[in-house]
């Protein structure tokens, strides 16, 4: 039982509940406005920087990777807060992305007339039809999860694994029978060369940045140690009058959203989808990802993201084997280090030195209050 | 008329192998509380053992001759798919679940996925994944009544799976080792304090269900003609649905769940689209979680900390 | 519960304290090394971009050589597809350097699996332009992956030749995309065609693949076909590619009373298909494309296929010298009959050495060029003319099963 998993009211059922509790954080110094906007357009500018660079000494091959890569990044850490940071089993993520992917690529397709008339056509249209395209894809996917979790959350963990999976089947196939979506031929607009590839190395690095700080965010905050508190024992969770319910329904929403934003991302790289593209074997590579890096580890699951698609790459030639691997990897750090590589900790604070300077005052006395838990 | 009569046989024995394999799930999950996601792909091993057991002993002379085998030689194929599917479990069970029954709900059911994607990929590395098509353990007999086309095969399917359902209420209900897993389903340390070998009843467990799998998988390559490496994956969904449809834990309760998938799932696909004869599950498992929690025949259970 | 909340799980989360603050901080140096890191693998293996000829990478192509690429399923369900077809591509590309090589220059084939996933069949065609520098490229067989490869194709402006993707989009994709193969709405109305008037049916059942674009363009075509000419379709079922129960739909067929079936799904169903309707007494000959080219049909099916007829691009034992020829070649080197796919993965290779002969030149823009003006290409599954859409005017065969067994039937020409 983690400490920080209650940070309010004493403890009151469970006997295995620690008594102690860490003294609530200091509230976080709120940066003014004009600072956070001045950080969020240096973290553009560097960005724009960086795949500027990035473009000019890599080969199309390897953008191509590192896009697969930070579409992977965003998939695993918007899953790790439902699969790791609360605990709940999905194993239907790829129904998810599949929503996200869909409605991003034809709602920009038809909105692209109508962002193109009020803008003019250019680099701006693109961007604002591509993001909006993005940001609805999310929401579509949010809603489906919200669809789905509100029956199914109230249910014990293993059963939602079922469930999500039913689901996720269930997603698949009725893609494959949407005419207007093009059925098993998949969606590319309207134009056989294919929807227009908005996205590239900016895009993608953007919302990595845009997801891991909303999730980092939650998993740090009130909302995120109550997730962590039904992780370690709903019934106790529940007991603290923790609203277990609503907030599994709402990090699943999330997770579903993140999933669609992916997405979004991978069907305007891919220039098309199809249903096939969002099989089961896609939930599985998630699930791959988060458990090697860590569950319930923001950075870990990152980490893992990354890992995938490098290993798949690297992996051409064992195709075969691919997925015999995975299942033993899977097997083996379930016996040797159940909580994955990085467990839920995470890659910064264990950046030791460089870390402690960078962190603020509060931070050690609550970090060392965090190890003496129990 | 006759049509729809033809979709309900159809669907009634459809219905029985999935009520064979759901037992495997009740049993473990009553047991272990853990969803045995390698179940399914036991069951599709079962099927490669007949498979294969059958090429060994000949089947292809048989064949050739325009009949199937003998009947004894069938129930040898039977019997040796049954044994070496009891030995599989058993060892999926020591060597991916004994470790990890302390840890974390989780835990556990991650590792089951892992056991199921490595027998389903290990399968498609030495099987092939191109479906094969069954060998003719029975050689088939076509009956007509009223319209209605009744094979001996499906016949077979009814009476194998009504005996070992018989076999295996008998045996929970009225052996040591079935009270024994009785006792464990209910408070495993009592059970233990009580002097009941834990490992061992969840050994004989795991071999009875995997063996009723086998069985499943034999009679389910028999009906459906071919065989293939994936086979197990939405079988094994279906059965587990059958088992909480039922009622986890409960035998009649795997009885009558796997009947009634069967037949809804045969009577979507006949009238309404086969499009949608696997959702159809998933939305009778939702519908009745939502419900009716415990399943048909299942019992409230309150739960204690 | 009889399982104590155990576990002391190692939660020691930083602190929740300004976090935000700290992230921004963090994330830069994180995000920076990991795609750094990253980067410099992918670099790896390959010169950065800017082309200028004189890269020392072992991959980098010769002055005597000419590399061609090729994408397929060498894994997977349709595994049986890409392997197919790279056998018969290496014939071809085999038999060209024995006799001297084209133009003077050795050619090299690149075969890159796609494992059926068209993220792999663009990250796959990506591969060869970027790293192997290939100038042409040939595949896929679906024509899914072959759109999604094909976009890449096109965008970086080398030319791609289908051998069997019949879906009419393939080829609108861009001016790059060639094939060699006739095309769905085409082979739906030759069946359509044979079943009116040489089979006299008037009412055909059809039974598609809603998995499978192939399946659906197919069965679309045939329905249009048919009831144009006077026909009637009284019943349609569908089912889904890995299903193993057709039960359900050959009795709700049965009902309806039909002449003939129309199963235009892949071999690996097809089978066990027939076997249910024989089973379940509806006793009328299946009809289907080229997808039921493959040994396994028979195996599965076996005497239930008899009677049935399917339209393919090729007939193993009706043929020219030339297709007589590669089939004993083909025999020789692996053992086995070539299937329709093989032909034309045969012919697909064929029609660019063809190309490049003719017009004598090797860079990607040149061959594309040439690949427009190739005529009256005498290949193995009949005469191939690259029309102006870039597809290929080509005649179908009808092939009839009997004793477990293709036989030829008929030409039809477009």
């Amino acid at each position: 039982m983690s400490a920080s998993g209650l940070d309010h009211a004493a403890p009151v059922a469970p006997p295995a509940a620690p008594p102690p509790v860490p003294p609530l954080p200091d509230p976080p110094a709120r940066p003014r406005w004009a600072l956070r906007a001045l950080v969020a357009l240096g973290i553009i500018g560097a960005l724009a920087a960086l795949r500027i660079a990035l473009e000019a000494v890599l080969i199309e091959y390897a953008q191509r990777i590192l896009m697969l890569a930070g579409i992977n990044v965003i998939l695993a850490v918007s899953l790790n807060l439902i699969n790791g940071t609360t605990g709940q089993f999905s194993i239907g993520h790829a129904g998810f992305m599949a929503i996200g992917a869909y409605a991003a690529a034809f709602l920009g397709t038809h909105l692209a007339p109508a962002v193109a008339a009020l803008l003019g056509s250019g680099a701006l249209a693109d961007a604002v039809t591509f993001n909006l395209a993005l940001v609805l894809g999310a929401l579509f996917a949010g809603l489906s999860g919200l669809c789905v979790g509100l029956p199914s959350l109230r249910l014990r963990g293993d059963y939602l694994a079922i469930v999500t999976l039913g689901f996720g089947e269930i997603i698949r196939i009725s893609f494959n029978n949407a005419q207007f979506l093009g059925a098993a031929t998949g969606y590319f607009g309207d134009s056989p060369a294919g929807l227009p590839p908005y996205t590239n190395l900016f895009w993608v690095l953007l919302w990595v940045v845009i997801v891991i700080l909303i999730t980092w965010n939650i998993t740090f905050s009130q909302t995120g140690r109550s997730l962590a508190a039904i992780r370690e024992d709903e019934i106790a969770a529940e007991a603290m009058a923790t609203p277990t319910t609503r907030l599994k329904v709402l990090a699943f929403s999330l997770s579903a959203a993140g999933a669609g934003i992916a997405g979004g991302l991978f069907a305007h790289m891919q220039a098309g989808i199809r249903p096939e593209d969002f099989k089961f074997d896609k939930s599985i590579d998630m699930i791959v990802m988060i458990i090697v890096g860590g569950l319930g580890s923001v950075s870990g699951a990152a980490l893992g993201g990354v890992f995938v698609a490098v290993s798949l790459e690297l992996m051409r030639d064992l195709h075969e084997y691919r997925l015999v691997l995975y299942a033993l990897l899977l097997i083996g750090i379930m016996l040797v280090r159940p909580q994955g590589i990085l467990g839920t900790r995470e890659l910064p604070s264990l950046l030791g030195g460089l870390w402690q300077r960078l962190a603020a005052r509060g931070t050690a006395k609550n970090a060392s209050s965090g190890g003496a838990e129990r | 008329m006759s049509e729809f009569l033809q979709q309900v046989v159809n669907g009634l024995s459809l219905g029985s192998i999935y009520a064979l394999i759901a037992l495997g799930y009740t049993m473990v999950y009553g047991i272990l509380k853990l969803i045995n996601f390698a179940h399914g792909e036991v069951f599709m091993m079962g099927a490669y053992a007949g498979y294969y057991s059958a090429g060994w002993l000949g089947v292809n002379g048989y064949e050739a001759a325009g009949r199937g085998f003998p009947l004894l030689l069938a129930l040898v194929v039977l019997c040796f798919a049954m044994g070496s599917m009891a030995l599989l479990g058993v060892t999926i069970e020591a060597l991916a679940y004994r470790p990890v029954r302390s840890a974390p709900r989780l835990t556990p059911l991650i590792t089951a996925i892992g056991v199921s994607l490595f027998l389903q990929n290990a399968a498609m590395l030495v099987f092939s994944p191109n479906p094969r098509r069954y060998p003719a353990i029975l050689s088939e007999v076509r009956f007509e009544v009223g319209g209605v086309i009744v094979t001996n095969i499906k016949l077979a399917i009814f009476v194998v799976a009504m005996v070992l359902m018989v076999g295996l209420y008998l045996l929970v209900n009225r052996s040591w080792t079935g009270r024994a897993m009785r006792a464990l389903s209910m408070n495993a340390d009592a059970a233990r304090l009580m002097g009941i070998d834990v490992n061992a009843t969840i050994r004989a467990t795991f071999a009875i269900g995997s063996a009723l799998a086998a069985a499943g998988g034999i009679l389910f390559g028999l009906d459906q003609i071919t065989i293939n490496p994936l086979m197990g994956v939405l079988t094994g969904l279906k059965a587990f649905v059958a088992a909480v449809l039922g009622g986890i834990g409960n035998i009649p309760g795997a009885l009558i769940g796997g009947l009634l998938i069967g037949l809804a799932e045969q009577l979507t696909a006949g009238y309404i689209s086969p499009d949608y004869r696997d959702a159809i599950t998933f939305v009778i498992l939702i519908l009745m979680l939502l419900v009716k929690p415990e399943g048909l025949l299942g019992v409230v259970r309150q739960e204690k900390v | 519960m009889r399982r104590l909340p155990s576990s002391s799980s190692p939660s020691q989360a930083p602190s929740p304290g300004s976090t935000r603050r700290r992230f921004l901080l963090g994330a830069g140096p994180l995000l920076a090394a990991a795609w750094t890191g990253l980067g410099g693998f992918a670099c790896k293996d390959s010169k950065p971009s800017g082309s200028s000829g004189g890269s020392s990478t072992p991959n980098a192509p010769t002055s005597n050589e000419i590399v061609v690429g090729h994408y397929g399923s060498l894994t997977g369900n349709t595994a049986h597809f890409g392997q197919d077809t790279d056998k018969a591509v290496r014939l071809a590309i085999d038999e060209v350097n024995a006799a001297g090589g084209l133009l003077g220059k050795q050619v090299r084939l690149v075969t890159l699996d796609d494992r059926g996933d068209s993220a792999e069949a663009a990250n796959a065609v990506t591969r060869l332009i970027d790293v192997e520098k290939v100038v042409a490229i040939i595949g896929e067989v679906a024509s899914s992956l072959s759109l999604a490869g094909g976009r890449v194709a096109q965008r970086r402006q080398v030319p791609m030749i289908s051998p069997s993707s019949t879906n009419p989009k393939v080829t609108q994709v861009g001016d790059y995309i060639f094939r060699v193969c006739f095309l769905d709405p085409f082979q739906g109305k030759v069946m359509a065609d044979f079943a009116h008037d040489t089979l006299k049916f008037t009412r055909v059942g059809i039974l598609r693949d809603v998995k499978n674009d192939y399946s659906i363009g197919l069965a679309d075509a045939f329905k249009a076909a048919f009831t144009a000419r006077g026909g009637t379709i009284p019943v349609e079922q569908s089912y889904s590619a890995g299903d193993t129960d057709f039960s359900a739909q050959i009795t709700a067929i049965k009902a309806a009373d039909v002449q003939g079936l129309y199963v235009p799904g892949y071999y690996s169903e097809v089978g066990t298909i027939a076997r249910t309707a024989q089973r379940l007494g509806l006793k009328v000959p299946l009809m289907g494309g080229d997808g039921w080219d493959a040994p396994d049909l028979f195996k599965i099916g076996g005497d239930a296929l008899d009677g049935s007829f399917y339209s393919n691009h090729f007939a193993p034992d009706a043929a020219t010298a030339k297709s007589q020829k590669f089939v004993r070649d083909f025999k020789a080197k692996y053992g086995q009959e070539p299937t329709g796919l093989g032909a034309l993965g045969y012919d697909a290779a064929g029609v660019l050495f063809e190309a490049i002969r003719a017009s004598g030149k090797t860079d990607p823009a040149g061959i594309r060029e040439a690949l427009t003006h190739v005529k009256n290409f005498e290949g193995v599954s009949g005469t191939i003319s690259i029309n102006a859409n870039r597809d290929a005017d080509k005649s179908a065969v009808i092939v009839a099963i009997e004793g477990g067994k293709g036989k030829y039937r008929a030409t039809v020409s477009p």
